[in-house]
């Protein structure tokens, strides 16, 4: 029996090729964002501006955050469209809390909005795991419930931004050299996870279960466990992305966050991670927000009617989708050619 | 396929203690159908245990109790001699069960590495995976089975037989005590089961036990000491391999003597309907020429890889053909049109039934009726009770046992649900039918009706032009023999001409022979 290492070469074109476009997906979406910004700054040079960046940075990271959570749950072929709903409904007991409790410190502000997304994200997996009720289903009806909650404790209310401590504020607004606490602390917990996803077993059961659920339910993966653990964390970081909303605005009424849910897909697609499933980083969702963003700040520069955000939103996805499609072709063909086993 | 002479094999006696893995009048019901009534076997350390029946016999059943899948209604599963109960498949696994199912269950998306050792992957401080000991590990195992996949390419791309390699691969790794394999050498070459042979001889030597699940009695055979024969749900017998004959253990499963297993010994050849021509497509294979004539069972013989599905798909249409002509009774047929091949009078049944053949979740009538709606419709709309009557005429003269025609096709025996397949094809009256592994996975008893049927086919003057990788179903059935090897045709041999060494020669390229 040859030593391992003495093995010959295995021809490996298909393999590279896979990883090479991985990364190249991500390495694509970094090329667009600047493309973007370059052609917009040439039209609006404010575009390039310490504040404008800073928007910029500021306004993608709200999605991003929530995005990490559903390139979780999509991964894991399910989808999370709650999210929008568990940020406002996060958002606003978190400024109720300051407002009937002024004193209250911070960390439980935080404590409570991500307690409460995660509680909603739990119900989202029990229903979905154990009863095995399609997600899609399951969300979209929390959608509802959840916005229809929040909008009877609201009643009309609107928080008064003067209750929230300044201290909280600029966590939401503050910056250094341009760069936005917000946008730190997502890149730092999206980088995070990013990590986790490679790094750890129960995270790839989760790639696991989204490639072939069967399988993975025959190959012992306890999947009930593991995909409410996923909505949990996407509802858990939707939860926080309500307490960095409140942050940020310090005002909410009910229909904080009302629409986020379709842009968090959308960007988590744009950024690779394939709808049923089984492949993509939370890095790249990250990513595809930031690009979905900057195309969106970047038609107010180039002073492009507004209106024309959400075809291109749309048109981003349909072409993101389709590019998916073609490179997987090619790359199906040549992991074909390549063949498998050599034999000895 | 003769059995091979075994190398030196190891003493085969009694071991001393109670049995490594027991199942004793283990029963299991699925509402009101009894799927096992008497399930009962024991598996010694060291031995290859061959586990033989006719499809709904219950084999599957016990395999799916022993993997934990399925919890037993009454009976009991032993573990060296302990009462076990398993609460899922984790447990069935942690007590050193591993299955290797038939159909290849692994995860596309991720590395052959990753799908060895899910779950298991190695890790370094902090309960990090580490990538790299991972690979090195899974080239191990590899090396140990002789075969070379690369451990970082995705599982997506890889073929049924390399598919296989990896699930083996994984059990391996697991270090199980008892290896079930249903089906293994279904989709392999000779050449890979000889290797798997090898690698099943380790695994007893090292103290394993294995049970083997197949339909080629002949690999019972050869790699096994002991026989559990098992009948509809029932044990039937357990014998030592030595004491039985291929004869003494069909009439054990099926209650019956089956003579004729290759009824086809010839039938007058007619016009020629089929006329391939140089036909080539770039990387896969080139410059294929031959004719199938009325009345004739041409095979294409060869390995894994050679070329032989390729060819066919290529012929009807499924993949388009870079260069070459293919000519049905005279017409000439466009590449990559199959509508064109199936108004011409091809049919053709593929490989893979489950994901080409059938719509699993369609019911039988659904399925039967698939290929011929236009014909079964008026004015466009389908006419269900055309429907119903075109699969009960073919269900029956197919024999197909089913329990109503609008079951979903997922809950038919193997052999059954390529009756269904046969049925869609036959009801549109080809004139050439492709059938591209006609028995692949599919009992005794129903491979022989299967075999009976491509006989009276041909009797009546339909061209047959078959892909087999069972050695003995080709020799047996084929009027002549086209043998492929790396994407050419390398021979051509008559019935008279073929046996098992001239055919495995050109296969494997050692031929110097010229196409006849």
């Amino acid at each position: 029996m040859t030593a391992v290492a003495d093995a010959p070469p295995v021809p490996d074109r298909g393999r590279r090729m896979l990883e090479s476009v991985g990364r190249a997906r991500e390495l694509g979406i970094v090329a667009a964002i600047v493309i973007v910004f370059v052609v917009t700054t040439v039209k609006n040079s404010a575009f390039a501006h310490g504040d404008s960046v800073q928007q910029l940075l500021a306004g993608a990271s709200l999605i991003a955050l929530l995005g990490a959570g559903e390139a979780l749950v999509i991964i894991s072929r399910n989808v999370d469209l709650s999210v929008g709903s568990v940020l406002g409904l996060s958002a606003y007991l978190v400024g109720t809390l300051f407002e009937h409790h002024h004193g209250v410190p911070i960390a439980l502000a935080f404590v409570v909005g991500i307690g409460v997304g995660a509680a909603c994200g739990l119900v989202n997996g029990i229903l979905t795991a154990v009863l095995r009720v399609p997600s899609l289903v399951v969300t979209l009806a929390a959608l509802y419930v959840i916005r229809g909650i929040t909008a009877l404790i609201v009643s009309g209310h609107q928080i008064d931004p003067g209750s929230i401590p300044g201290s909280f504020q600029n966590i939401g607004n503050a910056a250094v050299a341009n760069v936005p606490w917000l946008a730190i602390l997502v890149t730092v917990i999206v980088v995070g996870i990013n990590y986790a996803m490679r790094t750890f077993r129960p995270a790839r059961d989760l790639y696991a279960i989204g490639s072939n659920p069967e399988a993975a339910a025959l190959a012992g993966v306890p999947t009930g466990r593991r995909i409410c653990v996923a909505f949990m964390i996407s509802g858990a970081l939707a939860g926080l992305g309500g307490v960095l909303f409140i942050s940020e605005f310090a005002t909410v009424n009910s229909t904080a966050g009302s629409g986020y849910e379709l842009l968090v897909v959308a960007a988590v697609v744009v950024g690779g991670v394939a709808i049923f499933g089984g492949s993509g980083t939370v890095l790249g969702a990250a990513l595809g927000a930031l690009l979905l963003n900057t195309i969106s700040q970047a038609l107010v520069a180039a002073r492009i009617s507004a209106f024309w955000n959400q075809a291109i939103t749309g048109a981003l996805l349909l072409a993101a989708i389709a590019f998916d499609r073609f490179v997987s072709l090619r790359v199906n063909r040549a992991l074909r050619k390549q063949g498998g086993a050599s034999h000895g | 396929m003769t059995p091979t002479e075994p190398a030196a094999r190891p003493a085969a006696g009694p071991p001393a203690g109670p049995p490594m893995v027991e199942m004793r009048q283990v029963t299991k019901s699925f509402g009101a159908a009894r799927a096992l009534a008497d399930g009962t076997i024991a598996l010694s350390a060291g031995e290859a245990h061959a586990l033989l029946g006719e499809n709904g016999a219950g084999k599957s059943t016990l395999v799916k109790i022993l993997a934990g899948v399925y919890q037993p209604d009454g009976g009991t599963v032993l573990i060296d001699g302990e009462p076990v109960v398993f609460a899922g498949p984790a447990a069935s696994q942690a007590a050193g069960i591993s299955i290797i199912y038939q159909e290849p269950t692994l995860f596309p998306d991720l590395t052959v590495a990753e799908n060895i050792f899910l779950g298991r992957q190695p890790l370094a401080s902090g309960r990090r995976i580490d990538h790299r000991r991972m690979y090195r590990d899974a080239a191990a195992v590899f090396a140990r089975l002789g075969v070379t996949i690369d451990p970082r390419r995705p599982a997506r791309g890889l073929s049924v037989a390399d598919q296989q390699i990896v699930e083996i691969a994984k059990a391996i790794s697991f270090n199980a005590r008892l290896f079930v394999m249903d089906e293994p050498t279904a989709a392999l070459t000779s050449v890979e089961v000889e290797r798997l042979f090898e690698v099943v001889r380790t695994l007893r030597g090292q103290g394993a036990a294995v049970l083997f699940i197949s339909h080629r009695l002949e690999e019972a055979f050869t790699i096994c000491q002991r026989v559990t024969v098992m009948r509809d749900g029932r044990f039937v017998r357990t014998d030592p391999i030595e004491a039985l004959t291929v004869d003494a253990i069909i009439r054990s499963m099926v209650g019956r003597d089956l003579s004729g297993l290759y009824p086809h010994t010839g039938s007058p050849v007619g016009e020629p309907v089929l006329q391939v021509d140089r036909i080539g497509r770039i990387g896969v294979f080139s410059d294929i020429s031959f004719t199938v004539h009325a009345g004739e069972i041409v095979a294409l013989a060869g390995l894994v890889g050679a070329g032989r599905s390729e060819v066919a798909r290529a012929i009807f249409g499924i993949d388009k053909r870079d260069t070459g002509t293919v000519t049905v009774r005279g017409k000439r047929l466009p590449p990559g049109r199959p509508q064109v091949a199936m108004a011409a009078g091809i049919g053709f049944v593929p490989e893979d039934r489950r994901q080409q053949g059938l719509v699993m979740d369609l019911g039988v009538d659904h399925n039967v009726a698939l290929a011929s709606l236009h014909r079964l419709s008026r004015f466009g709309l389908i006419r269900r009770s055309s429907e119903g009557r075109l699969a009960a005429d073919w269900g029956r003269r197919l024999q197909l046992k089913y329990d109503r025609l609008r079951n979903p096709v997922w809950t038919l025996s193997g052999g059954n649900q390529q009756k269904v397949v046969l049925g869609k094809w036959l009801s549109r009256e080809p004139s050439l039918l492709i059938i591209d592994e006609p028995t692949r996975g599919i009992d005794v008893g129903t491979k022989a009706e299967v075999h009976r049927l491509l006989d009276e086919l041909v009797q009546s003057g339909v061209a047959v032009l078959m892909i087999s990788s069972e050695l003995p179903e080709v020799l047996g059935m084929a009027d002549r023999i086209l043998v492929l090897h790396e994407g050419r045709l390398v021979r051509e041999l008559s019935r008279a001409q073929a046996d098992e060494g001239s055919v495995m020669r050109a296969a494997t390229g050692q031929t110097e022979g010229a196409v006849a």
